[in-house]
């Protein structure tokens, strides 16, 4: 199937001028009329990672009205304009309600047309599918889910896919997202997520943005660090970026850097730090060691690729303890003229962010997301900033945090704390361990040496397959699911809850020959007809955010749960329906080996729905009618179809993970299920009841003992690790033919594909589509003007669209900017598909195209 | 001016709505009438009333000039580019045959080489508008601030992040949101002196009906006492003061305390008596 751009422009102008019957606003009178019977309840907003929370006013069985939680703390009854509308996202008139298989005369054919079927005949088409490419291996299969799974929807995949199936083919899109961050978290305090909490943005006395447009994809926090910046005295905002863009409008100290060189600002922010002795050498001595990264390590391309062949040690991660004097020395080339140099930033800016940092009365708050973390050196860069605030002891206490926030709503809460990636388990186990492992089948009730090891060896032994032969290495990340479909080694794959066809980089190369591969087969459950559906071959329909009961865990460790507020339309399901219902259509012998049910014979002719999820945890709740404190009821779908109270089973077992005594990683701690429903979120740990607002540091964090002041315990000796690393060029950088950096991002009115907000005519209205943003004098010398119809190209691919001089963010002369929202304008056709090496996370900041006239 | 005659004729009722209705009324006695006499009545009212929503294309003529000089010809509606212009066909309120276009369908789309103003045989369309930011098709209102949701501290700004003339004829303002205690406001404000009356704002404004709006300048502009000078704005220009500055002023203050007269007024520093902490284990612990 060939998917011109013609077809996406054209579905996607009608799915958008589709009218949405939302809202309305009518006069006075009637709204005070129209408000009778409303039933209110709270629910964490769906878009990004700030988690605001949001009221829905239901009626009928439709959601009539929205509003700003005015008790929660976060947003204060404030929203963007994505959360203004978010009713809407429910009803556009081309919701997905039944199972779709592509088929030719009745049968499924790789190249037939979409039509309706039976969820029995789509899970039995599946099942087939899936217990057949299964036997290839555990690299067979795949599952691609989200950031924006509801908590319990990650814990039911995570147990389908690597202990029902034996597979770590479980990624996230959060791996596109925020890996780096996470890699970093891991490598420098052992324990993943921000010691700060949002509290620090009214403590901070200065911030620094290294990569982040708060401005748009923030807007809450940004109003929050705005107003900080308005009523505190002495209050700075120090703006790092590779191109001027919003919040440059607040900044006291505007730098546009060469992309990549950000590298090198750091180092020598920390070499300005050690010159001057500004260093805290009590904290230092007691809290910190410190490392040297291996250097050279590839682009986490295919080993094929030139660049990756060019590399000494592609992919090596290690890093060895070196002395305060030999990490001192490693910063020691970065210079304020050599920094200034390379980055093209003025040297007075770059000493003004340097004295900020290294003032010790300053407090400082840096953020960052995708700048920093879609980067081929995002590991080694969020350790450069880290080491900033170790150097200084600013960490840890309010307004003294390095900030890594997050663009999903439940990057947090659901992919990296249930731990949806290949390599791990909930709270920060890791399938690498085989004691983590272990205590998951403990949990899990199941045998030992069930769930793959990431080399395939349990114990020092060879795991089976179900092939008979060893299990070999598990491990698979996203961008090499991509590469894996394309050269038909991994053959079934299902993306739940994101629109990977639109979001994965170099979509031409390696993401759709994939997928329309005839030996592969590709499931999608998506609400609405995204581009990933329109290149699938079994549509699956889901039922979205409010219409099943959720939770989700935004950037600053709180857990937010939301009621069941209304019914999904037609015959769509939940993703958690979805995948324990699949688990009924496979039986322990499709995909285990003998020697491993004899382990458990009790699990003999058993469908991994049996094994998995009727283990007398999950299904210990039974079923309920579920009711708020002031007496409204809801639905609960779940609940209904399976026979008992399926979140608060899935949850509970969830806790053992990271509640339990005894469990592997401390320092993850949750409330039970029922006190989620009654609080406006907490920020987990969770101890006693009390949340915790600052990790690590004594008073605020009931792990750190009494005396220590300050506790990295997710490491062994509690100490956090300062890490060297070096500049190292970018992947690709512009040259003769393709002289221009293109760096790709969001804009503040739609949310990442734009599969919700562009079908909102508001907000397609606001901003109908991707523009290239240009630097004037850039557009003249091709003769081009504001609104000249361009293309886009690279190696990979090209778009075409429209040249914006004067829009919103403004480049420096080299780079363009084309937002990814826009499903007419796949700019993920141009992008390369290199990733950091360590955390596999693609940069989408950086590759080089040309800019032509279309 | 048209707008003033407008309002005489409207009964001196003086709003868009009864003069519309009043229009409307016109129209059903006109019916019985016969269909030729219906032709001349609207024509003979539309001629000299443009209603407050149509917008003329850049480098229009005051309205009176713009319809004797307007041939009704066509052309520039030929040559917009993105087809926002439009001729008034008949029954509608804008004088028969002659270009408009309504901001909240689609606004003007400026371009740099302004198409639709060379090809005005008449003049109609002034040809020495060279420079689409020059033009003036109106101005834009932000015409109800309880409906903005930016007032309500929402993170909107789809208006100005849509304008064309970026960051000049609709800026932000920020302020403290004094409700929820911790958050900004971002208050779109438009600047006449670089609002073209474009209409991207209205069009692109996100509320069910437009809380920002384009009305013809003469009806939406407002006009300082003419005796009245703002003062920083007169100091900025002559860049001085205008009187003499005043002098230097020195008050009995206690230790510690100093007073900033044209600035901040009284500083109380902060107890600074020495860079060291008060607890000597700082100072040794910290290290060289």
């Amino acid at each position: 199937m060939k998917l011109t751009r013609r077809d996406f422009v054209k579905s996607n102008a009608i799915a958008a001028t589709a009218s949405v019957a939302g809202i309305t606003i009518p006069g006075i009178k009637d709204a005070i009329a129209a408000d009778d019977g409303i039933r209110w309840d709270k629910a964490a907003c769906r878009y990004c990672g700030t988690g605001c929370s949001v009221l829905i006013g239901t009626k009928g069985d439709r959601v009539v009205a929205s509003q700003g939680d005015p008790d929660a703390p976060v947003n204060k009854g404030l929203n963007c304009i994505k959360g203004y509308f978010l009713p809407k996202i429910l009803y556009g008139k081309d919701r997905l309600t039944k199972p779709l298989l592509r088929k030719t005369n009745g049968k499924y054919d790789k190249n037939g047309k979409f039509v309706e079927v039976s969820w029995d005949e789509a899970f039995k088409t599946m099942a087939e599918k899936w217990v057949e490419a299964r036997k290839k291996g555990p690299k067979g299969i795949g599952m691609f889910g989200s950031g924006q799974w509801t908590v319990w929807e990650g814990y039911a995949a995570q147990k389908l896919l690597k202990a029902g199936f034996r597979s770590n083919s479980l990624e996230p899109n959060a791996r596109h997202c925020m890996a780096s961050a996470v890699g970093a978290f891991m490598r420098g305090f052992g324990i993943d997520e921000p010691m700060g909490c949002y509290d620090d943005l009214e403590h901070a006395d200065v911030f620094v943005l290294w990569g982040a447009n708060m401005a748009e994809m923030h807007p809450i926090l940004w109003s929050r660090l705005t107003d900080t910046r308005l009523t505190k005295k002495g209050c700075e905002v120090h703006v790092l970026s590779t191109y001027e863009h919003r919040c440059f409008e607040l900044s006291d100290n505007s730098m546009v850097f060469e992309p990549q060189t950000d590298l090198a600002i750091a180092n020598y922010i920390a070499n300005y730090i050690i010159e001057n002795k500004a260093y805290d050498k009590s904290f230092l001595d007691k809290h910190v060691n410190f490392n040297q990264t291996t250097t050279d390590i590839g682009y986490g391309l295919r080993d094929s690729h030139p660049a990756q062949k060019a590399a000494k040690n592609p992919n090596v991660g290690k890093f060895n303890k070196i002395s305060f004097d030999e990490y001192a020395k490693s910063v020691a080339p970065y210079t304020l003229e050599k920094a200034s140099k390379m980055s093209k930033v003025p040297k007075k800016a770059l000493l003004k962010l340097a004295k900020a940092y290294a003032d010790p009365k300053k407090k400082v708050t840096s953020f960052w997301t995708m700048g920093m973390n879609q980067h081929t050196r995002g590991v080694w860069m969020n350790g450069l900033v880290y080491n900033i605030h170790l150097l200084m002891g600013k960490i840890s206490e309010p307004g003294n945090s390095p900030f890594s926030l997050t663009g999903q709503p439940s990057a947090c809460g659901t992919a990296r704390e249930v731990g949806t990636f290949t390599h791990r388990l909930p709270a920060d186990l890791v399938v690498a361990k085989d004691a983590h492992c272990n205590f998951a089948e403990k949990v899990w009730k199941l045998p030992q040496g069930t769930i793959p090891r990431a080399n395939g060896k349990s114990n020092k032994v060879d795991q089976t397959d179900i092939s008979g032969k060893p299990m070999g290495k598990t491990l698979i990340h996203a961008v090499a699911m991509h590469r894996a479909l394309k050269d038909e080694k991994m053959n079934t794959f299902w993306v739940m809850c994101n629109n990977n066809m639109q979001a994965a980089a170099n979509m031409n190369e390696e993401s759709l020959p994939g997928w329309r591969s005839s030996k592969n087969f590709i499931t999608v459950s998506d609400p609405y007809p995204t581009v990933s559906a329109q290149a699938a071959d079994l549509i699956l329909p889901t039922a979205m955010w409010i219409e099943k009961e959720g939770a989700y865990g935004n950037a600053e460790r709180r857990t937010q749960f939301w009621r069941q507020q209304t019914n999904a339309p037609g015959e769509a399901k939940s993703d958690l329906w979805q995948v324990m219902e699949f688990a009924k259509y496979v039986k322990v012998e499709d995909v285990w080996p003998t020697d491993l049910i004899a382990k458990a014979p009790e699990y003999k002719g058993k469908t991994l729905y049996e094994v998995l999820y009727t283990n007398g945890q999950i299904d210990k709740f039974p079923k309920e009618q579920v009711t708020d404190d002031r007496g409204n009821t809801y639905n609960n779908d779940e609940m209904e179809d399976f026979g008992y109270y399926v979140q608060k089973g899935l949850f509970e077992e969830y806790r053992m993970f990271n509640s339990a005594a005894g469990v592997p990683k401390k320092g993850h701690e949750m409330a039970e299920f029922g006190a989620y429903h009654k609080a406006r979120g907490m920020r987990w740990p969770v101890i006693d009841g009390k949340e915790t607002l600052w990790r690590f540091r004594e008073g605020y964090d009931a792990h750190v003992p009494k005396g220590a002041g300050v506790k990295f315990y997710g490491k062994p000796d509690g100490k956090a690790a300062i890490i060297s690393a070096p500049y190292e060029p970018a992947a690709e950088s512009p040259d003769k033919e393709f002289d221009m950096w293109l760096c790709t991002g969001r804009v503040l009115e739609h949310w990442h594909s734009g599969s919700m907000t562009r079908r909102v005519p508001e907000l397609y209205r606001a901003v109908p589509d991707a523009l290239v943003y240009m630097h004037p004098k850039d557009a003249k010398k091709r003769r081009l003007r504001d609104g000249s119809k361009v293309k886009v190209v690279s190696r990979r691919g090209e778009i075409v669209s429209r040249v914006s001089t004067r829009g919103r963010n403004k480049p420096p002369q080299g780079l363009v900017f084309v937002p990814w929202f826009d499903a007419g304008r796949l700019i993920n056709k141009v992008t390369l598909d290199a990733t950091d090496p360590l955390s596999k996370e693609t940069d989408y900041k950086k590759c080089a195209v040309k800019i032509v006239k279309a | 001016m048209a707008h003033s005659d407008e309002k005489s004729q409207s009964g001196g009722k003086g709003s868009a709505v009864s003069r519309r209705r009043f229009l409307s009324d016109v129209a059903r006695t006109a019916c019985g009438v016969g269909l030729l006499g219906m032709g001349i009545g609207l024509y003979s009212r539309q001629a000299v009333s443009l209603p407050a929503l149509a917008l003329r294309p850049p480098g229009a003529l005051p309205e009176k000039d713009f319809l004797s000089a307007c041939t009704r010809c066509g052309l520039c509606v030929r040559d917009c580019p993105y087809d926002i212009l439009k001729l008034a066909e008949l029954g509608e309120e804008v004088a028969l045959g002659t270009p408009y276009f309504t901001a909240r369908k689609a606004g003007c789309e400026m371009c740099e080489d302004i198409p639709c103003v060379p090809v005005c045989p008449t003049g109609a369309l002034d040809h020495d508008l060279t420079d689409i930011n020059e033009s003036r098709m109106g101005l834009a209102v932000l015409s109800d601030q309880e409906t903005c949701v930016a007032f309500l501290g929402l993170r909107c700004e789809v208006c100005y992040n849509i304008c064309p003339v970026r960051g000049k004829a609709i800026t932000i303002e920020r302020k403290h949101n004094i409700r929820s205690g911790k958050h900004a406001l971002f208050i779109p404000v438009v600047h006449s002196d670089s609002c073209t009356g474009c209409g991207k704002c209205e069009e692109a404004c996100i509320t069910d009906k437009a809380s920002i709006k384009i009305f013809p300048t003469e009806l939406a502009k407002g006009k300082l006492g003419e005796h009245y000078r703002v003062g920083w704005e007169e100091k900025a220009r002559a860049g001085e003061s205008l009187v003499t500055p005043d002098q230097e002023h020195i008050y009995n203050l206690p230790e510690g305390q100093s007073y900033d007269h044209g600035g901040e007024g009284l500083i109380m520093e902060e107890s600074q008596d020495s860079p060291f902490s008060s607890n000597p284990l700082d100072t040794l612990n910290r290290g060289f």
